[in-house]
């Protein structure tokens, strides 16, 4: 009998605010949380949630992801957090495009300044790309599968698609997974700025003709994955279903996506296969969107390639509009807001949208969000995360 | 300059390193043990490092392995720089 993956919590920290229900309801409305060209998570204070040790052991990136994981497993699993499974069949992926770069840049600091010495011992856990889920594990007692995903902006999806390929093969009954990011440092900026791939302009409008580049964001969005049955037989309160995964590589740039989108176009289609549905069966797109040129018109190729004309009649929104490119986060942060986008029947807009481009013609959701509309069923939706290095990850949703 | 290595000198510093590490000042004693405030291996490496700064003492994971009070980390330092 085939396993499926629902989810039963969700747990944020955005520039929109920490929760998942800032994240819906004011992207929903319209508002931006995008201030002087980045999306800082300016309401974020770790010392809130973590003890001064806990604060002082993980990098900005960890902490968010622990504070997104406290409110998914609190939601999932109960205010105690008590786990309703043995430990070691509940797993922890945890995504990040970078990881510690905070933590990095200020230790290469201190050794250029004063000498190995000065370097903390706890250098290499802040910053190692797998101390988010390895964090989130220990705090939540996880003790099932648990590692990071790096793979850029598509780091968040990839990290979901495994998690729900682990409960699928039954090696696990919940997996805590989602993405985190705080890479708004001084290397880092300067190294988007020089590539141009961040916007000069400051301002994240995907789609719109006068896009030029994104913007930068932190954050960290969460989510429990369950296995159905036994969400089901527990009684948890069921947000969604992740129906399928698709993942591809487009073999072709280090940075630049292929222009036709061939590849992101295979794994959109292999996410509905694996759902076993079909094009006309998608209600919503949450796009990767990120407003720089190249991605936004391969893209948007790429979901005519793959959706056929169903790609015309149906909403399709960034919501890098809103907050910015959350990189290893944005597509769990995404997958949230799809899958709450979906249970509210409403596609949030994609903020600032204006002027349209040749070629550039779906229903990119100005002005103000819009009804989702498919009868009274459960909607389905695709979330898309494409990331340098050509990789291409997709899920469908349903809620 | 290194600071003077005398008793009172040590604890006041082991004292407010162990505070910028996380632990409560209101919980610290000489006779506090390690386990209690939950100072494991990983804060004791930053405190070796404190106080190598300060007193220019050397403190290595062997040195401190069967440490088991504050009081003692604070005897060690004093007699490792004798």
């Amino acid at each position: 009998m085939t396993r499926r993956v629902v989810i039963t919590g969700v747990g944020a920290v955005t520039p929109l605010g920490v929760g998942a229900t800032p994240l819906i309801e004011r992207w929903s409305a319209g508002e931006c949380g995008i201030e002087d060209g980045f999306g800082r998570c300016l309401d974020f204070d770790p010392l809130d949630f973590l003890s001064k040790k806990e604060a002082r052991r993980s990098d900005r990136f960890t902490q968010m992801a622990i504070v997104a994981a406290e409110e998914a497993v609190a939601q999932s699993f109960g205010e105690e957090g008590e786990l309703p499974y043995d430990p070691y069949r509940v797993g922890c992926v945890i995504a990040t495009g970078i990881g510690g770069l905070v933590s990095l840049e200020r230790e290469q600091a201190k050794l250029i300044e004063s000498g190995p010495k000065a370097v903390s011992p706890l250098a290499v856990p802040l910053m190692m790309g797998n101390a988010a889920s390895a964090a989130v594990s220990m705090r939540n007692g996880l003790q099932g599968q648990t590692y990071g995903v790096v793979s850029a902006c598509a780091a968040g999806n990839h990290a979901l698609g495994d998690a729900s390929r682990i409960i699928r093969a039954g090696d696990a009954d919940a997996v805590v997974t989602g993405g985190a990011e705080a890479c708004i440092t001084g290397v880092a900026t300067a190294a988007f700025a020089a590539m141009e791939a961040t916007s000069a302009s400051g301002v994240s409008r995907p789609f719109d003709a006068r896009r030029d580049g994104f913007v930068m964001g932190e954050g960290a969005g969460v989510l429990v994955l369950e296995e159905k049955g036994a969400a089901e037989a527990r009684g948890a309160q069921i947000l969604g279903e992740l129906l399928g995964y698709g993942a591809t590589a487009d073999a072709f740039h280090l940075t630049a996506p292929q222009p036709e989108g061939t590849a992101a176009a295979k794994a959109i289609s292999l996410a509905l296969a694996d759902a076993d549905l079909a094009a006309v069966d998608v209600d919503y797109v949450n796009a990767h969107g990120t407003s720089t040129p190249l991605n936004d018109r391969s893209e948007t190729i790429a979901l005519k390639a793959a959706l056929g004309e169903r790609a015309a009649d149906i909403p399709v929104s960034s919501t890098k509009s809103a907050i910015g490119h959350l990189l290893g986060a944005a597509g769990a942060v995404e997958a949230i807001a799809t899958v709450e986008a979906l249970r509210r029947r409403t596609a949030p807009p994609t903020v600032g949208w204006e002027e349209a481009e040749e070629g550039l013609d779906l229903d990119y959701v100005p002005g103000s969000a819009k009804p989702i509309e498919n009868g009274d069923g459960p909607l389905v939706a695709i979330s898309n995360s494409f990331g340098f290095g050509g990789h291409n990850a997709v899920i469908c949703l349903a809620a | 300059m290194a600071t003077d290595v005398t008793t009172d000198n040590v604890e006041k510093v082991i004292f407010d390193g162990l505070v910028e590490l996380g632990t409560e000042r209101d919980e610290l004693s000489r006779e506090a043990t390690l386990e209690d405030l939950d100072v494991d291996s990983l804060d004791l490496v930053e405190l070796a490092q404190i106080v190598e700064d300060e007193f220019g003492v050397e403190l290595r994971g062997d040195d401190v392995k069967d440490v088991k009070t504050v009081g003692q980390v604070i005897d060690l330092v004093v007699e490792k720089a004798g």
